[in-house]
């Protein structure tokens, strides 16, 4: 009777156990990862922290371009329609667009593409060297993979995606004022008035979590790619559950990060 | 001097090192012989710290470096040149970047005589005028010579090969064994190699020393090993599949046992 009990209990506990311990200890690598980034940081060969500007920042322009220019046009018309079922006109359009963007969707969304688009190209990247052995023989040669890799994928990350966010928040009202002015005929200067109302200071919201959204995005792409398993399907592996986990934990901290500034009454 | 004392390591449940003691003179070429997967590799790793065993020690200089931390490491890993097995070339960099390398972050030296180094060591392993290609537009022979100019660029005191000779046609084989005992004769470097081709082990080792089951069975000159009374030894020096040592055979049953 004991035994049928136990039979029964010990597997869900063994398993729930194991998770946990996993989970604390890719944390641990986790927060050791990031500690060894952050005292490398002055010690980075500037031409490496260039080409990685290059690689995450310029080449990501053309498809932050496009997201972001149909998310203000998809916002505005959107917006128009339903503020016409409300007040019988399409106000307010220049505010909802330019808020959502500037505190929300900019910033999300050029995180989300960039975690899709670096995070994926790091995690291979760094995967395919830790499975051909250079991460070994980076250590042999007298250089950390950390300080020679991590680092400078770091600081392209944390400054470009910024860049992105504000570049993606400026085409995006772009965007929207197109369709607000051409299919709701709102006045230009209506737009642009309501626009010239959103305060410096839920434009810093936005850019915090940006900046903590790349935070995320390299880290766990690094992480990823440091811990890859065996082979082309360790890889393979690395690459998608740096993407997967990336977003899961740009969309869970928004909330959070969100409510955190807020409380703190930046762009309250 | 290299010292490894009663050296442990498993992966997961699996034992790969079991109590492996070996000792490595100063100048001298010692081969680990042992067939695929017995842990050579995994052997050599812990010679630079790549690896940490769960138990033993590595004596390195007179320095424990297992107890070492990172930082530490790092300034013992500068006395080793490594070559990999499969070569473990940056594929972003040149070849030239990739030999340079090591130059670069362990002794750093002037531009010029940086570009001269580069190309008499490349020269040395039988390339020249490749420095502007990119790993990836070699074959796998010159990649794997690009990894051993990378490895002795630097004039490490210690040079780890790890197959050197696999995957090399016979005539570049034996270019590699001239160079490895070349390097022991004019740099005095103290050499471990790592290998199954028993011609090279021959032809450049002072002794050899054979890993089985996660233990060093026997050590020996060429001469010993060529006369040995051990069964395992002998069946693996001659290539025989009877013998004492298991071979895995492929077959319905095989899979997850052995
Ligand atoms: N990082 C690792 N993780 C898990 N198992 C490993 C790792 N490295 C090596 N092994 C296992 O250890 C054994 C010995 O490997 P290795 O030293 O590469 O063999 P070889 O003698 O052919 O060089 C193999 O069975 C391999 O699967
Ligand atoms: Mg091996």
């Amino acid at each position: 009777m004991k035994e049928g009990v136990r039979s029964v209990v010990e597997p869900p506990l063994r398993w729930l156990g194991e998770r946990f311990l996993t989970l604390a200890e890719a944390l641990g690598q986790v927060t050791k990862l990031f500690r060894q980034t952050i005292t490398w940081l002055y010690k980075v060969e500037a031409r490496n922290v260039m080409a990685q500007m290059v690689e995450i920042g310029v080449r990501s322009f053309p498809v932050t371009s496009l997201t972001s220019l149909f998310t203000g046009m998809v916002l505005a018309l959107q917006t128009g329609f339903s503020f016409r079922k409300v007040f019988n006109e399409p106000l307010y359009i220049g505010s909802v667009v330019g808020l959502s963007l500037v505190k929300e969707l900019g910033p999300v969304l050029t995180a989300v593409v960039v975690a899709g688009r670096v995070g994926a190209s790091i995690a291979a990247e760094l995967g395919t060297m830790k499975v051909t052995e250079q991460l070994d023989a980076l250590y042999t040669l007298g250089t950390h993979p950390v300080r020679y890799l991590a680092v400078p994928r770091f600081i392209a990350c944390v400054t470009m995606v910024p860049l992105l966010t504000v570049y993606a928040d400026s085409i995006g009202v772009l965007g929207g004022f197109f369709v607000a002015f051409v299919r709701h005929g709102v006045p230009s200067s209506v737009f642009w008035d309501e626009i010239r109302l959103i305060k410096l200071h839920e434009c810093y919201h936005g850019l915090i979590k940006s900046i903590a959204f790349a935070v995320i995005i390299v880290v766990t792409a690094c992480y990823k790619g440091f811990t890859c398993g065996e082979g082309a399907e360790g890889v393979g592996r690395a690459t998608t559950s740096a993407v997967v986990v990336s977003m899961v934990l740009i969309l869970v901290s928004d909330y959070f990060l969100s409510a955190a500034l807020v409380a703190l009454g930046i762009g309250r | 001097m290299i010292r490894v004392e009663q050296l442990y390591k498993s992966f997961g449940p699996k034992p790969v090192l079991q109590g492996v003691n070996l000792e490595i003179l100063d100048g001298e070429t010692l081969t680990v012989i042992g067939g695929s997967g017995c842990g050579k590799s995994v052997l050599i790793k812990h010679l630079v710290g790549l690896l940490r065993p769960e138990r033993g020690q590595i004596m390195v200089d007179g320095v424990d470096i297992t107890r070492l931390t990172e930082q530490e490491l790092t300034k013992v890993q500068g006395r080793f040149g490594y070559l990999f097995q499969g070569g473990a070339l940056f594929d972003s960099l040149t070849v030239g970047e990739n030999v340079a390398f090591g130059i670069r972050h362990l002794k750093p030296m002037p531009q010029f005589l940086l570009e001269r180094r580069v190309s008499e060591t490349l020269a040395m392993v039988g390339l020249s005028g490749v420095e502007p290609l990119k790993p990836a537009a070699l074959s796998g022979g010159m990649r794997k010579r690009v990894g051993l100019a990378r490895a002795i660029a630097y004039a490490p005191r210690y040079i780890l090969y790890d197959e050197p000779t696999t995957g090399l046609d016979p005539i570049m084989a034996d270019v590699i064994n001239e160079l490895i005992l070349d390097l022991q004769r004019r740099l005095k470097t103290t050499a471990i190699v790592v290998t199954h081709d028993m011609k090279s082990a021959y032809k450049v080792s002072n002794r050899l020393a054979m890993l089985y089951e996660g233990r060093i069975i026997q050590v020996g000159s060429p001469e010993e090993i060529q006369h040995t009374t051990n069964p395992v030894v002998r069946q693996f020096i001659t290539g025989s599949s009877v013998g004492p040592i298991k071979v895995p055979m492929a077959g319905p049953m095989s899979g997850k046992s052995q």
